[in-house]
C-alpha cells in the first residue's frame, strides 16, 4: 500500500479502529505501579502502554550538575526492545534523547524545582508496548506519577496529540494514520489553565487545521486530566 | 470539573483529597499554608494531599513526602562513610548529614573514628543546623543521643508522624502497650523499636497498618481492633 492509497475514513467518517475524528483512544490509569519508586504510573492508551516512575528529590551526582538554588530533572524515555514488532536496539538514540528533554522542559514548567536545592528528581520513562503517540503517554504518566510521588506542583502536564491524514484533521492519531498521515500536532497543556507547555509539529498544517488540532487537543487534555485525576484519588481512597 | 471540585466544602469534616493544580477556593482572609499558594486571588493546591484548615491557614497535608531536615529534629541516622574526623549520616534526606566527630559523645581520636562508629549502624542524634542548601550537620551531644545497639528499625512516610504519635501521645503510648516495647520515633521517619520478639512483630504489624490507612479517618478504631485481637 502506498501512502496515496490509505484511506483512514469510511465514508461515514469512522476511523479504520471505529473512531470519529475528535475522538480519543481509550485511556486507563493507575498509580503506585513500582512500589519501590518514590511515585509510579502505569499507563494504557489504545494499545500503547507505559509505566512511569519517580525517585527523589535525592542528592545531583556528579557535583558538577547541581544547581545550588534549584532541583534538576532527570528524565530518562525509553522504548523497550519489545515494544515494536521491529526490535529496538537498547539504550539512549536520537530519537529517546528528544523525547527525554521536551519532557523535561515540560514537567519543568510545572514543578516547583526551587524547593530541593542541589538536588535531583529522576523521572523515569519505560515504552512498554508502541503504538503511536507515546511521548504524550510518557508525559501524562511522568506527571501522575510526579503527582503520586508528593512533589510540588503548580499543575499536572497532559500531553495529547492531533494530526492530519487524507487532508482531514484526526484527534489521536494510531499508528497507521500516523504513518501514511500529513501531519502530528502533539501538545502538553496545563488543565487548570489552559496553558501551552510544550507543542511539536511535524509536517504541515493550514492555519485553520491548526486551530481545529488546538481545539481537538484542549477539549482531550481536560479529558484526560479527569482520568488523572481519578488515578490519584483511587490510589488514595477518595472519592471518585 | 474545576467548579465542581471549588464548591466543596472544606470544612465540613469530612477528608478531601486535592491534587497538584486544584482550585480549592477563594476563601477570603485565610492563609495560604504548607502545599497552598494563592494565584490570581485563588487558593491552588500544590501537592497531592488532604486539604486541612487549621483556623486561618489552608494547607496540604501530603499523601507522600520526603524528610526535610530541620533544625533541632531528633532522626535516626545510618552511618553511610566517615572521613578521619567525620561520619557521614543517612537521615533519609536527600542529602547525608555530616557528624563531625567533636559532636560526637566519646573522646575521638583523629583517624579513629571507626572504632566509635562503623558502616552501618545507627543512631539516635539531633540535626544541630541545616544551610539553605539542604547540608546539615547532626550532633550527638545531648540527653539520650546515642548508638542504637539493639532491636530493629521501621520506617514509616514523614508526614504520617503526628498519627503515629497521636494526639498528647496517645498513639505511641498505645503502640507500646502493644508490643511491651520501647519505642523512639525519628522525625524522619525512622522508628527504633526494642523489645521481644513476638512484641516488636506485632508493633511492626501496627505501623504497616498506620502506614498503608493513616490517610484514611477511623486510625485510632483500627489500632485498638488490631490491639485486641
Amino acid at each position: 500500500m502506498g501512502y496515496e492509497d490509505y484511506q483512514c475514513m469510511d465514508e461515514n467518517g469512522i476511523r479504520e479502529d471505529g473512531r470519529k475524528a475528535d475522538e480519543m483512544r481509550p485511556v486507563e490509569i493507575e498509580c503506585g505501579v513500582v512500589p519501590v519508586a518514590d511515585g509510579s504510573a502505569y499507563i494504557r492508551w489504545g494499545k500503547n502502554e507505559a509505566i512511569a516512575a519517580v525517585y527523589g528529590p535525592m542528592e545531583a551526582h556528579p557535583r558538577k550538575i547541581q544547581r545550588q538554588d534549584r532541583a534538576i530533572l532527570d528524565v530518562r524515555y525509553n522504548m523497550a526492545p519489545f515494544s515494536t514488532s521491529d526490535r529496538i536496539r537498547p539504550g539512549f538514540n536520537r530519537r529517546s534523547r528528544e523525547i527525554s528533554k521536551v519532557t523535561r522542559d515540560a514537567l519543568e514548567s510545572v514543578v516547583n524545582l526551587e524547593l530541593y536545592p542541589r538536588s535531583k528528581i529522576r523521572v523515569e520513562i519505560e515504552i512498554i508496548c508502541a503504538e503511536a503517540g507515546t511521548r504524550c503517554c510518557g508525559i501524562t504518566a511522568a506527571s501522575v506519577a510526579l503527582a503520586d510521588a508528593g512533589i510540588p506542583m503548580s499543575d499536572m502536564v497532559v500531553s495529547v496529540a492531533a494530526g492530519k491524514c487524507n487532508g482531514i484533521v484526526l484527534m489521536d492519531l494510531n499508528k497507521p494514520e500516523d504513518n501514511y498521515g500529513e501531519a502530528d500536532l502533539p501538545m502538553g497543556i496545563l488543565p487548570m489553565t489552559d496553558e501551552l507547555v510544550f507543542l511539536q509539529m511535524d509536517g504541515d498544517l493550514s492555519m485553520d487545521e491548526f486551530q481545529l488540532a488546538w481545539d481537538y487537543n484542549v477539549k482531550a487534555a481536560h479529558d484526560v486530566h479527569v482520568i488523572m485525576v481519578e488515578a490519584l484519588q483511587k490510589r488514595y481512597g477518595g472519592d471518585v | 470539573m474545576s467548579e465542581d471540585s471549588t464548591s466543596t466544602e472544606h470544612d465540613s469534616g469530612a477528608v478531601r483529597l486535592v491534587h497538584p493544580g486544584e482550585r480549592v477556593g477563594v476563601h477570603e482572609g485565610a492563609e495560604a499554608g504548607h502545599g497552598i499558594r494563592r494565584i490570581n486571588g485563588e487558593l491552588v493546591a500544590m501537592r497531592m494531599g488532604t486539604l486541612s484548615d487549621n483556623g486561618n491557614t489552608i494547607s496540604v497535608d501530603p499523601v507522600s513526602s520526603r524528610y526535610v531536615p530541620r533544625a533541632g529534629d531528633l532522626v535516626i541516622g545510618l552511618v553511610e562513610g566517615m572521613t578521619n574526623n567525620i561520619w557521614f549520616l543517612d537521615i533519609g534526606a536527600s542529602f547525608n548529614a555530616i557528624l563531625p566527630m567533636s559532636l560526637a559523645p566519646w573522646k575521638v581520636e583523629f583517624g579513629a573514628v571507626r572504632e566509635h562508629l562503623n558502616v552501618g549502624e545507627a543512631v539516635l542524634c539531633r540535626v544541630q543546623e541545616v544551610d539553605e542548601t539542604h547540608s546539615s550537620v547532626a550532633t550527638m551531644k545531648g540527653m539520650g543521643l546515642r548508638k542504637l545497639k539493639s532491636g530493629l528499625l521501621e520506617e514509616i512516610p514523614p508526614h504520617i508522624i503526628p498519627q503515629v504519635i497521636g494526639q498528647g501521645g496517645s498513639m505511641l503510648q498505645t503502640l507500646k502497650d502493644l508490643g511491651d516495647c520501647r519505642l523512639v520515633i525519628g522525625q524522619n521517619g525512622r522508628v527504633w523499636i526494642d523489645g521481644e520478639h513476638g512484641g516488636m512483630h506485632a508493633v511492626r504489624a501496627a505501623l504497616k497498618l498506620i502506614r498503608d490507612t493513616a490517610h484514611l479517618p477511623g486510625l485510632k478504631e483500627r489500632i485498638n481492633a488490631l490491639a485486641n485481637e
